[in-house]
């Protein structure tokens, strides 16, 4: 298991190094100009100082090269030296990926952000979560009941519904006409009163609700699915048989081995869900990192849009080689060598 | 040995004792199972219903969906409008209409695209064991590759090249079908392969090898015909996909310009009036969710139809 953990991880830095290619690539065709936002009247000569300190006219694989140091090792460093409050080397003057419209350093801007996605998309994704797996299991075990159709219909508009659609749907209904909850998220707001709270709470309850609800669609039917599989297993049989009650066949026989395949999907559905954030912030106007990333594509931000696309990468392999060490580290049965 | 021959000789003469009874085909039996599932019998109705009123509907309704008339913008349903009128007086219903060609277009020719790459991929890397290895990896690349900010940035990127080479609506067209297939076959390539690697050592093909059967036609004769109730699976899943990524690309502003209605784009662009004119809205989200609802279930019935331990029943 050691040996399969670390081969995993040794593995995942040629994809990241492959993945970084390809975005740095992709981006690199990149007609859009930095300085097409600077005032017509700028002379032609400045316009290309302008484009040389920026660093755009240099060969592709040396600024290839160039920002796999600033990422790899510089902001590392500097994310070190944040948290334990100490200097390496030249602490000061050191390089960073620096945004082309903020001016500022691009990882700085993107820690600004994360907060909001976290909150919304945490609370969604516990939330989703809690709502999935109890229904999953009721699912399964009254098979074809009246819970389990009824269950079965919402999960499959759940997740056929795009949350874009049930967002706008949610706004129509509890902002437009009800007039229950603000339309948009609100960052600027500090939570240090009772009313500040109750106003916290009332524009996160629409995008928790929307983005958890989706996410629940799905992983009811996947617990449902895995429940199904043990529960006609031989060793619910005989456990039944001795006698063990039913409540206890169930919730610890059954649901402990179901949850294996449960929680690789969940380590699996992490990344998708900072993706589908790009969707939801956009509809409740929340300004988390899918907001960023869309504003920065608008914008040509070169440096942002690639470490932005690379932290989304980096998430989708750590997340993947999660899934794979907890499901062999949950089901002993599972070998790798 | 004389009873076995009888009761061969009673087998044989069954069909034509009972009349009724007739040979079943593989393929009678895959459509019984079908329409057994009512969920997807329901989907398939839809689904006609849906792609019928798009082809027929804009021929058939008199109204033109470009027609600007500012004097009655933002109106709600009425007899004259039965979905009402957007903020240039635009009729929402001709659009809705128009819009869905297109984005029924682009689900099949993506979901296609994407289908014939995957299992493609997926046959070339189960059948040579030298391409397995680097085909698989290559998979996986794709697999972790953020697939939403990647299609944003292309679609940024290479929409002016692409507009000024197939004209304005050809040119969106084709880059939003090609990114979305290029970025969803991966599922397809994986189950396909593992199909393959199963099929490969049956009989049948370790039979076709003996008696010379070129590489191709074993692959097109007898491994492609036994890999297609997965791909069917997937294809219909596909549609589906297809339509919710082209209807978010829209959605974000990045899919097909204003003056060309897609579901997608005209639920980004209804989303301004939601305090004006709410029911704007309602009915491409409505339309979307049919679609991609009735093609999941139809996916659903597929699978249940193609399972032979539940057929057998």
């Amino acid at each position: 298991m050691g040996r399969y953990v670390i081969r995993r991880m040794l593995f995942a830095i040629p994809t990241l190094v492959v993945i970084s290619l390809i975005i740095f690539a992709i981006l690199d065709l990149a007609p859009g100009d930095p300085t097409s936002q600077l005032p017509l009247t700028l002379p032609a000569e400045i316009r290309e100082q302008i484009r040389e300190s920026l660093g755009i006219n240099d060969p592709f694989l040396i600024k290839w090269v160039k920002w796999m140091r600033l990422m790899f090792i510089n902001e590392p460093l500097n994310a070190i030296e944040n948290i334990f409050n100490v200097c390496i080397g030249e602490c000061e003057g050191r390089a960073r990926i620096i945004s082309w419209s903020s001016r500022a350093p691009a990882i700085d801007v993107i820690m600004q952000r994360i907060p909001q996605t976290l909150w919304v998309l945490g609370l969604a994704f516990v939330i989703g979560t809690l709502i999935a797996i109890p229904v999953g299991i009721i699912s399964a075990y009254k098979q074809y009941s009246a819970f389990d159709n009824v269950g079965t219909l919402f999960s499959t508009i759940g997740f056929s519904v795009p949350t874009f659609f049930t967002g706008l749907l949610a706004i129509v209904i509890f902002s437009v006409t009800l007039d229950w909850f603000p339309s948009f998220y609100d960052t600027t707001l500090v939570v240090n009163s009772w009313e500040t709270l109750v106003r916290q709470v009332k524009q996160m309850i629409m995008p928790v609700a929307v983005l958890s609800l989706f996410n629940a669609a799905a992983l009811s039917r996947f617990t449902r699915a895995s429940m199904l599989d043990n529960l006609n297993e031989d060793y619910v049989r005989t456990a039944r048989s001795k006698g063990v009650s039913e409540r206890k066949v169930v919730m610890t026989h059954v649901l402990r081995n179901s949850l294996i395949p449960v929680v690789t999907l969940l380590a699996l559905q992490i990344p998708g869900i900072f993706g589908g954030a790009i969707i939801t912030e956009q509809i409740f106007r929340i300004n988390g990192l899918g907001q960023l990333l869309i504003v920065a594509i608008g914008q040509s931000d070169v440096p942002m849009v690639q470490t932005l696309t690379f932290i989304f990468a980096v998430l989708i392999v750590v997340f993947n080689l999660v899934a794979d060490v907890t499901y062999g580290f949950l089901d002993p049965r599972i070998r790798y060598d | 040995m004389a009873t076995t021959q009888e009761r061969i000789g009673e087998q044989a003469q069954a069909p034509i004792k009972e009349a009724g009874e007739r040979y079943r085909s593989l393929r009678s039996d895959v459509w019984r199972q079908f329409k057994r599932h009512k969920g997807a019998m329901v989907g398939l109705v839809i689904l006609g219903i849906v792609v019928i009123a798009t082809i027929l509907g804009p021929i058939l309704y008199p109204l033109d969906p470009y027609a600007i008339d500012t004097a009655i913008a933002n109106q709600t349903p009425s007899w004259d409008h039965p979905m009402g009128t957007d903020n240039l007086g635009r009729d929402v219903m001709a659009r809705i209409l128009v819009g869905g060609r297109i984005s029924l277009a682009v689900g099949f020719t993506a979901m296609l695209f994407g289908l014939v790459l995957g299992t493609a991929i997926g046959i070339l890397s189960g059948f040579f064991k030298k391409l397995d290895s680097p085909l698989m990896r290559f998979t996986d690349l794709f697999l972790a590759l953020p697939i939403l900010p990647l299609l944003l940035v292309v679609i940024m990127l290479f929409r002016e090249s692409l507009k000024n080479a197939f004209g304005e609506e050809m040119g969106i067209f084709l880059l939003v079908v090609f990114i979305i297939g290029a970025t969803s076959w991966m599922q397809t390539s994986r189950v396909v392969r593992g199909e393959v690697l199963a099929i490969k050592e049956e009989e049948f093909v370790v039979a076709a090898h003996s008696i010379g059967t070129r590489k191709r036609n074993v692959v097109m004769r007898h491994i492609l015909p036994n890999v297609l109730s997965p791909v069917m699976v997937s294809g219909a899943l596909g549609v589906a996909a297809a339509i919710l990524t082209e209807s978010a690309l829209s959605f974000l502003g990045l899919g097909f310009p204003a003056s060309f209605p897609t579901w997608g784009r005209l639920l980004f662009d209804a989303k301004d009036y939601l305090q004006l004119n709410p029911m704007r809205v309602i009915w491409p989200g409505i339309m979307i969710s049919a679609t991609v609802m009735s093609v999941n279930f139809i996916g659903d019935g597929i699978r249940d139809a193609l399972d032979p331990k539940l057929r057998s029943r």
